[in-house]
C-alpha cells in the first residue's frame, strides 16, 4: 500500500494476508476439494511461512486463504488467547491483512485453534482452523504412507479399532484422551486434531465450517456445517468424555474443559477453564468460583 | 474333500529381467488338502507362493480361485478391495519370520483380534473371547494375550502367527517354510499342531519347504521344483519312497537319517 513511507525509509508491505494470490488460489481448491470429500485429507503445496514448522504453519496458511478484510480473527493457543502462539498470529494478520481481532468466540468470523474448541457454540457465519501436527489417523500403526492410503480408499479401518483394543487391554477402558479418532459423515476416519477428547462431540453436526492444515505434512481436510461425526468405540466400550469433579475454580462453570494449575510445590492445585474467552464472560456475568478474586478487586 | 479345485494355477511364469523365478507352473488344489512345494534353495519356491497368493505379479498365465459363493474368479480380475478382503478373511500366510506376519508391537490379543475387528467385529469382550479361544487352541497360555511378541519365543511367535490367521476360519493357507528356524523338538510340535488344525477345520494349505521330513509329515501331495519348473508332482508317499526324477532320487537320499 504505502510504497514510500515517510521520512525516506522504504516500508514493508505484504500482499493481504501474507500469501500471494496464487497459492490462495491452490489453498482455496484444496479446501473445496476438502469440503467435498469430508474427512479425507487433500494434499497441497504447503509454503514456508514465516515461523517455525509446529507452531501453526497448516493453520496461518487455511487462514490466509479463507480472511477476508471484512473478518473478525480469534486465534486460540490451547483454550488461551493470551500465550504466545495465540499472540503471534492475531498480531501477524493484524499486521499482513489488517483485519480486525478479538478475543471473543461470539464476534469472530475466523477462529484458528490450536487443541481446543471453544466452550461458546459455534454459529453457521463462522469457519473453525485447526492446527495439526500429525493429519494421519493411523499413523502410529502403519508407518507406510502409499498403505495408509490403501486403508483410506478401501475403507479398511480395523487397524484403529486394533489401537483400541490395545488401549483397553492395557488400562482397562479406552485411555485415549486426545486426537481421539472420528469417523466423518459414515466414511473417512479423520484425526481431529490433538483436542481433547471432552471436545469431540462438539465436532458432530456443528452449524460452523471445520477447516484442518497441516503444514509440514502438507494435508488439508475438512468437516462441512452439520456433518455427523462419530467417535469410535466399542459396543461394550463406549466412547466417554472427560468429567471433572469441580467446577472452575475462578468461574464456578461445570461442564467444560478444565486445566489443572499447580500453585505451590505442596500439593496446591487449582482447576480453571481452558478456554480464557468463556472464563472471563462468565466472570464478567458475576459468576464466581471459590478461588476468584472478590467482586471490585479484579486483576 | 470335493472334485471342485479350490485354487488353479495355469501356466505361471515369473521373469525377474532375464533371470527365470518359476517357468510354466500348473497345479490344482483342493479344499482339505496340503500340498508341499519342495525343492532346493533358489528352485522358485518362494516366487511360486507369492504368485499363488498374488503377492507377485505373474510375467505369464492366470490363478483361479473358487470364491465362498462357487464362482470361480481370475485372481487378477479382482478388484483390490475385493483381494484384500478375500486375503483377510478367506486365506492365511504364514511367514518364515514370525516379525513379517505380526505386529511385534501389539499385545498377542491384538495380533489375534485384528482380523476380526478387519471384518467388522466391535464388542471387545467377544474379541477377547475369541481371542483367549485361539490362543489356547495353539497352546499359549491364556495369561500371556496381553504381552507383545516380542516376549515370546520363536516357537510361541510362531504359533501366535498361525492363530492370527486361522481366527477367521480360512479355507486355504499359505505356509512358508513356517517350521524354519526352529530347533528340532519345537518343530515337532508345531508341526503336531499344524496337522491337527489342519485337518480339524478342512483347511487347504500349501506349504513351501525345504525340509521334506516336513513334507512327508504334513501334506497330502508333493510338487518338486527345480530350476523355476515343476519337475515331479504326485502323492507324497509315493514321490519321497519312489521318487521317478533323478533329481528328486537326489533329493531324497541326501536326508541325513537320524
Amino acid at each position: 500500500m504505502n510504497a514510500h513511507a515517510v521520512g525516506g525509509m522504504p516500508e514493508i508491505t505484504y500482499n493481504f494476508a501474507y500469501l500471494d494470490e496464487q497459492t490462495k488460489r491452490m489453498i482455496r481448491r484444496a479446501i473445496l476439494k476438502a469440503i467435498a470429500v469430508p474427512g479425507y485429507q487433500v494434499p497441497f503445496a504447503a509454503r514456508e511461512m514465516p515461523m517455525p514448522y509446529g507452531w501453526g504453519t497448516g493453520g496461518v496458511q487455511v487462514t490466509a486463504a479463507v480472511l477476508g478484510p471484512d473478518d473478525v480473527l480469534k486465534v486460540i493457543d490451547q483454550g488461551a488467547d493470551d500465550t504466545t502462539n495465540a499472540v503471534a498470529i492475531r498480531g501477524f494478520f493484524e499486521k499482513t491483512a489488517r483485519v480486525a481481532t478479538t478475543t471473543s468466540a461470539r464476534e469472530a468470523t475466523v477462529i484458528q485453534t490450536r487443541h481446543r474448541i471453544p466452550e461458546t457454540p459455534l454459529s453457521e457465519n463462522q469457519i473453525l482452523i485447526y492446527q495439526v501436527p500429525i493429519p494421519e489417523p493411523l499413523r502410529f500403526l502403519e508407518p507406510r504412507e502409499t498403505e495408509t492410503r490403501q486403508l483410506h480408499a478401501l475403507a479398511e479401518y480395523g487397524l484403529m479399532h486394533v489401537k483400541l483394543y490395545e488401549d483397553i487391554a492395557r488400562h482397562g477402558h479406552i485411555a485415549t484422551t486426545y486426537a481421539y479418532p472420528v469417523e466423518v459423515a459414515g466414511r473417512y476416519v479423520m484425526d481431529p486434531s490433538p483436542i481433547p477428547k471432552f471436545d469431540n462431540p462438539k465436532l458432530d453436526n456443528c452449524p460452523a465450517l471445520q477447516l484442518f492444515g497441516a503444514g509440514r505434512e502438507k494435508r488439508i481436510y475438512a468437516i462441512p456445517p452439520y456433518t455427523k461425526v462419530r467417535s469410535l468405540d466399542f459396543e461394550d466400550h463406549p466412547f466417554k468424555v472427560q468429567r471433572f469433579a469441580k467446577p472452575c475454580a475462578l468461574c464456578a462453570a461445570t461442564g467444560v474443559y478444565l486445566d489443572e494449575v499447580i500453585l505451590d510445590d505442596k500439593g496446591g492445585r487449582m482447576f480453571v477453564c481452558s478456554d480464557t474467552d468463556y472464563c472471563n464472560g462468565r466472570q464478567e456475568a458475576g459468576h464466581r468460583g471459590e478461588m476468584a478474586a472478590p467482586v471490585g478487586e479484579g486483576a | 474333500m470335493t472334485d471342485q479345485p479350490l485354487l488353479i494355477a495355469d501356466g505361471l511364469s515369473k521373469n525377474y529381467g532375464t533371470r527365470i523365478g518359476c517357468r510354466d507352473v500348473s497345479l490344482e488344489v483342493y479344499p482339505g488338502e496340503v500340498l508341499a512345494v519342495v525343492g532346493e534353495s533358489g528352485s522358485g519356491k518362494s516366487t511360486l507362493l507369492g504368485l499363488l497368493s498374488t503377492e507377485l505379479e505373474p510375467s505369464a498365465g492366470r490363478v483361479a480361485y473358487r470364491l465362498r459363493d462357487g464362482r470361480v474368479a481370475d485372481l487378477a480380475s479382482l478388484g483390490a478391495a475385493e483381494k484384500r478382503l478375500l486375503m483377510r478373511t478367506d486365506w492365511g500366510f504364514v511367514r518364515q519370520n514370525p516379525a513379517d506376519g505380526l505386529r511385534m508391537a501389539v499385545s498377542a490379543g491384538g495380533n489375534v483380534g485384528e482380523r476380526l475387528m478387519a471384518v467388522g467385529w466391535r464388542h471387545y469382550g467377544n474379541i477377547r473371547d475369541e481371542a483367549l479361544d485361539w490362543l489356547a487352541k495353539v497352546e499359549i497360555a491364556g495369561d500371556r494375550i496381553d504381552d507383545d511378541p516380542r516376549a515370546f519365543s520363536g516357537g510361541m511367535r510362531q504359533r501366535l502367527q498361525i492363530a492370527r490367521n486361522l481366527v477367521t476360519r480360512p479355507r486355504l493357507v499359505f505356509m512358508d517354510e513356517p517350521t524354519g528356524g526352529l530347533d528340532v523338538s519345537v518343530q515337532a510340535r508345531l508341526l503336531d499342531l499344524i496337522r491337527g488344525l489342519v485337518a480339524e477345520l478342512g483347511l487347504a494349505v500349501i506349504i513351501v519347504t525345504h525340509d521334506l521330513a516336513v513334507a512327508r509329515l504334513l501334506s497330502h501331495r508333493m510338487v518338486v521344483m527345480r530350476h523355476g519348473r515343476v519337475i515331479e508332482t504326485g502323492i507324497t508317499d509315493q514321490v519321497l519312497d519312489d521318487p521317478r526324477e533323478p533329481y528328486t532320487q537326489l533329493l531324497v537320499s541326501s536326508v541325513l537319517a537320524a
